[in-house]
């Protein structure tokens, strides 16, 4: 952990509100130590902007640990930026060069609605969970958990989808600003478990549907998502989800 | 201020079945005249807010991220414990709830702590049936690990990620009422104060973040599950947001404030590197079952540590520890970490760290399964420190996790304000002087869904409906207020004045003068020096602080300053009961008061109470109240890992 220091440009989005037209602004900043997170880098910003009396760059973040999803941007073209299976905020500054302009800009879909600069708008997310991301039971009903086994192997499969963190990379990155990696990981989750079978065929149905109906696009294969996932999602999920929703529109009860 | 802990009559295993029976119910057709507010969305928030609305409350349910699936239990990373005994290895309820007292160093309740631990494997149950992905073995059954301050395998995980799933999975179950139309969700919205009406919880006022626009809502009841304090250090473990505003609003409003100076510092984060450092990120305490802590004997021993040989290594815990070894309470590893490098034996260029080393466990079990427990772990390590834990040990020190205090509660989890509810870190219930690794996330899950849910309806039977209007005085009066701060906050932006600084300044130098004299040790001489700091401070940021923008728009410096803001007057009152406290008790080290080896030494004849403050006003000291702790079913002891 040697102390390096870069002098980087920034070329960042800025946009007042959701109605105004926003634009790319320039700021270059000395002497980031490159053991800094790229929140901390624009945390370094915001104090400066601050103090010379301008206005700070909204951003959405909070565990700053990788795991919360509130945090994003596309950085250099890249969703959550060069790393792989990184989040923007556990992205550090080590990975840029000394002298280089980094762009960054919000997440963009029809369905991510601009907040202010960064902070977009992705409660469509939480409408796809409402339409069926959940197994219907009450509190108090349940048996004894060892009562439902799990093989490992599937419990696995199902931990693998289920570490997605809602972030929206995978929207961002898709040109068809699809939500189908996070839709089949959802779905995956739950049809890899017994817990998922009473409902499986209703909630393909429903969170397909609710997926169309917030604007999301369909999957064209281009894999983008896959590759952005800070979690390492896998595009197996979208073939899961696309068996899934087939075998409920054909077998539907 | 009356502290009645409604601890129900009958023998230990009977109390909460008493309670149980003996609540007043509210029929099934009238719950839906009741409208509940829950603020934050974590696991006990959430938990709450499912359960409530799946008996039939309306429940208006607040936070302040996008969305509710990302409030800080979601950063948890190692387990839940339940009382299952699957592993045959001798658990029990009354084992869980012996270690958790003791754990705690007997400061907390007995009746409080052995609920929890009789719910735990209702939880467990809970969780399963949800659909959340734990750890298996081959044969399907649950998986267990170990974790520290125990010594049977209890504990519940899906990988390094088990806060995620389980908050996940209380976040669909809300979801679904959400679909429901039983839960209203407000995202975005931070809490700005409570509303009481003829002495009892009726409503709150909340900033909407994007407008700026100040929102009364009004409700029969309001519960607060809005985590811990931890971020009053500026450096903590906690999410960005994480705040006490809510807490202390509800203190300024006739709740007490219980143990505040009751703060675990874990002991397995990584080291702080800069001073531009916004956060610290914990590894997860599950790593110690495996990892062995080490410095050099030698001090200022600058070898890199593979070119360190066998003896000349301290591996102070087991040294120490013997039956415990790696595995003791975090309040005692992060106690001997600082003792340690306080020697002058840390390691890394600050001298602040010491090792956790993984290498013996990789040759003896081969890397692959060492992987596949901690492999996001170590992944995560990595991506901070571009260091690769398999390959050399991880650094590691103690740094501001959790907090044990919070708003007092009784037996019922009603803080001093009737019809307010306090539920999971917010409250201050049941982890005495120092919590146990995985019992967080038990405990935020047992308020949320086993225990309100049966407490609300004894609370609302009794007080029955009343008017939701909120065109009250109150509101107006709280509105005003708030208004008139929010003016006093904006008032230099833009105007171009020198020598003016960012609240982020002020929240800095609030956060180090607390780590070094309210932090891992503290003596008299200390806590009244930070005493005397903290108005001072708190006069400069009054006085200079800039916040830039307006107060109708999304501003994310206003917010943060009115967070500081709180912090800045709930300081003072942590550094009272530290100073109140003479006496060392799990997390609270009073130097004064040590054993000949260096243990925390409680002081039972004067200090087994849970501390309570009253606020009298903003000029004036807040008041002292005590809530003696009896203990009929366990004998406090000194804690003894050895």
């Amino acid at each position: 952990m040697a102390a390096n220091t870069i002098s980087i440009t920034v070329k960042i989005w800025r946009q007042s509100d959701p109605n105004s037209t926003g634009s790319f602004e320039n700021h270059r900043l000395e002497d980031i130590n490159t053991d800094m997170s790229f929140l901390e880098m624009l945390d370094v910003l915001n104090e400066r902007l601050t103090l010379s009396g301008g206005e700070p760059v909204a951003f959405d973040h909070d565990c700053r640990e990788g795991i919360c999803g509130m945090c994003g941007a596309v950085v250099n073209g890249i969703a959550h930026g060069p790393e792989r299976e990184t989040t923007l905020c556990q992205l550090h500054m080590r990975h840029f060069r000394n002298g280089e302009t980094i762009a960054i800009e919000p997440f963009r879909a029809r369905a991510f609605p601009p907040i202010k600069d960064l902070i977009i708008d992705r409660s469509s997310f939480d409408h796809i969970i409402t339409a069926g991301g959940y197994v219907s039971m009450n509190t108090g009903s349940a048996q004894d958990g060892n009562t439902i086994p799990v093989a490992q192997d599937k419990a696995e499969q199902a931990m693998d989808a289920a570490a997605c963190i809602g972030c929206g990379a995978c929207v961002a990155a898709c040109p068809n600003a699809a939500a189908m990696l996070f839709v089949g990981a959802k779905v995956s989750q739950f049809a890899l478990l017994p817990q998922g079978e009473p409902e499986r065929k209703k909630r393909a149905l429903a969170m397909v549907e609710a997926m169309d109906k917030a604007g999301f696009g369909n999957c064209g294969n281009e894999r983008e998502c896959e590759n952005v996932c800070p979690k390492g999602i896998s595009i197996r999920n979208i073939a899961r989800l696309n068996r899934e929703y087939i075998r409920a529109a054909f077998t539907a009860d | 201020m009356q502290l009645d802990a409604q601890i129900p009559a009958g023998a230990l295993a009977e109390k909460w079945e008493n309670c149980k029976f003996t609540n007043k119910l509210v029929n099934p057709a009238n719950k839906r005249k009741y409208e509940i507010i829950v603020v934050g969305t974590g696991l006990a928030g959430a938990s709450a807010a499912a359960t409530l609305a799946e008996l039939g409350y309306n429940v208006k349910s607040f936070c302040i991220q996008d969305s509710p699936r990302r409030a800080h239990s979601i950063a948890a990373q190692g387990g839940i414990n339940a009382a299952k005994n699957y592993q045959n290895d001798g658990d029990s309820v009354f084992r869980l709830f012996y270690d958790t007292i003791k754990g705690g160093d007997f400061r907390a309740r007995e009746a409080n702590v052995y609920r929890l631990a009789q719910v735990s494997n209702n939880i467990i149950d809970q969780c399963v049936a949800q659909g959340i992905p734990f750890a298996r073995e081959y044969g399907g059954t649950l998986a267990n690990r170990s974790f520290g301050g125990a010594q049977v395998s209890r504990t519940f995980y899906a990988r390094g990620q088990t806060g995620q799933q389980l908050l996940l999975g209380a976040y669909s179950a809300m979801m679904r009422q959400v679909a429901t139309g039983k839960i209203t969700l407000f995202p975005r919205r931070e809490i700005m104060d409570i509303i009481t009406i003829d002495g009892r919880a009726r409503g709150i006022i909340c900033r909407n973040l994007i407008t700026g626009k100040l929102e009364r809502y009004a409700a029969h009841a309001v519960v607060l599950a809005t985590g811990g304090y931890g971020n009053v250090f500026y450096l903590s473990t906690n999410a960005m947001a994480s705040n006490v505003t809510a807490s202390w609003r509800a203190y300024k409003k006739g709740a007490g404030f219980a143990n505040p100076c009751f703060v675990q510092i874990h002991p397995t984060c990584i080291p702080v590197h800069g001073d531009y450092q916004s956060k610290l990120t914990l590894m997860s305490e599950s790593l110690r079952n495996d990892g062995r802590v080490w410095v050099p004997k030698k001090k200022h021993d600058t070898r890199p540590p593979a070119e360190i040989p066998e003896e000349d290594r301290d591996y102070y815990l087991e040294r120490k520890y013997p039956s415990f070894g790696n595995l003791v309470p975090r309040d005692v590893a992060s106690r001997n970490a600082k003792e340690v490098c306080d020697e002058g034996r840390g390691v890394g260029e600050t001298g602040l760290a010491v090792y956790l080393d993984f290498q013996e466990v990789i040759k003896r079990d081969g890397l692959e399964p060492i992987l596949k427990k901690y492999g996001n772990l170590f992944h995560m390590y990595e991506k901070i420190t571009a260091s690769d834990p398999s390959r050399e040990p991880m650094k590691i020190y103690p740094a501001v996790h959790y907090t044990m205090g919070g708003l007092w509660v009784d037996y019922n989890l009603m803080s001093t304000i009737p019809g307010m509810f306090v539920l999971g870190e917010a409250n201050f219930s049941d982890h005495g002087a120092n919590r146990l690794g995985a019992s967080a996330l038990m405990q935020g899950l047992a308020d949320g869904y086993f225990i309100l849910p049966y407490t609300m309806g004894n609370y609302l039977a009794q007080a029955g409906a009343c008017d939701l209007s909120t065109g009250h005085k109150p509101y107006d009066v709280a509105e005003d207020a708030i208004k008139e701060k929010t003016k006093s906050f904006l008032r230099h932006s833009g105007s171009g004045r020198k020598g003016l600084q960012t609240v982020d300044h002020y929240h800095r130098e609030l956060g180090a003068l607390l780590w070094d004299y309210c932090g891992m040790a503290r003596n008299k001489k200390g806590l009244e020096y930070a005493l005397s700091k903290i108005p001072e401070i708190r006069a400069e940021f009054n006085e200079n602080t800039l916040v830039p923008g307006t107060g109708q728009q999304l501003n994310q410096s206003l917010e943060r300053a009115g967070r500081v803001g709180d912090f800045l007057e709930f300081a003072e009152v942590m550094v009272r009961d530290a100073l109140a406290r003479e006496e060392s008790c799990g997390c609270h080290l009073r130097e004064e008061s040590q054993t000949e080896e260096h243990e925390a030494k409680r002081d039972d004849e004067h200090f087994t109470h849970v501390a309570v403050w009253e606020y009298t006003g903003d000029d004036r000291e807040p008041v002292l109240h005590r809530e003696h702790l009896e203990f009929e079913n366990v004998t406090p002891s000194q804690r003894s890992y050895k």
